[in-house]
């Protein structure tokens, strides 16, 4: 396996490689989700976000995710890619593409691990708006809280 | 012992440091070693409930014992994505 099927990048991201990663020839669905910054939150106008990773945790707990995943849709690929740094309006902070032969299981597995990234993945993103910024603070990371892993499995197949 | 921490988003921003090297008496768990910085800054008290813990990159416990070397990593809540 050359290219790894997660990464944290300060990079642009772009699908298509990702598509072509997980593509196989006895594939019916591939289904791509791209996290975009938009241009308010809360009530506050967004001029851009700024995101920081622990990258060598991000990178496992990404990868702990596909497996995860591996183990819920045996016969799924999932990949991704997370941004770091400043990103402006309307850039993708994230991409995923799930491939599978059947689309119910792409369509499941790439929601699963959007779920997952936003419980347990170490990434937090300062918003800079209008007036001032603030960290943002969501989920207690605990890769082991079955209850979240339930949450996330049940809004993938919802 | 010696120990590295990495400290990340609001807790880098309360401390003014991302990484930082502290001597700590063992053994050690990665509670004492939490300990150590809240004494010098107590605004990092509040995340006591809410964060979590990796020890050399890998997700802990806080009752973790860690050893000379080791990076402890204190993770406010997440929001990747």
């Amino acid at each position: 396996m050359g290219v790894p099927a997660v990464a944290v990048t300060a990079d642009p991201l772009d699908i298509e490689p990702l598509i072509a990663l997980v593509g196989a020839a006895g594939d019916g669905a591939v289904v791509t989700f791209a996290g975009l910054v938009r241009d308010h939150n809360q009530g506050r106008q967004v001029r851009f976000l700024e995101y920081e990773a622990y990258e060598p945790l991000a990178v496992r707990a990404l990868q702990r995710i596909v497996d995860e995943a591996k183990g819920l849709w045996p016969d799924a690929r999932l990949a991704a890619r997370h941004r770091i740094g400043r990103l402006e309006i309307g850039e993708a902070s994230i991409v995923i593409a799930a491939a599978s032969p059947h689309r119910a299981d792409a369509f499941a597995a790439c929601r699963y691990m959007i779920e997952r990234v936003k419980q347990i993945v170490p990434i937090w993103k300062r918003e800079h708006f209008d007036g001032g910024d603030v960290w943002l603070e969501g989920a207690t990371a605990d890769p082991d809280d079955e209850a979240a892993r339930v949450k996330a499995y049940r809004t993938a197949c919802a | 012992m010696r120990v590295t921490v990495r400290l990340f988003a609001r807790l880098k921003d309360l401390t003014g440091a991302g990484e930082l090297i502290r001597e700590i008496p063992e053994p050690a768990t990665a509670h004492a070693v939490w300990n150590t910085l809240v004494a010098e800054w107590p605004a990092l008290r509040e995340y006591e409930k809410t964060m979590s813990v990796a020890v050399n990159a890998e997700y802990s416990r806080m009752m973790a014992t860690v050893k000379d070397g080791d990076e402890i990593a204190f993770l406010p809540p997440v929001s990747g994505g």
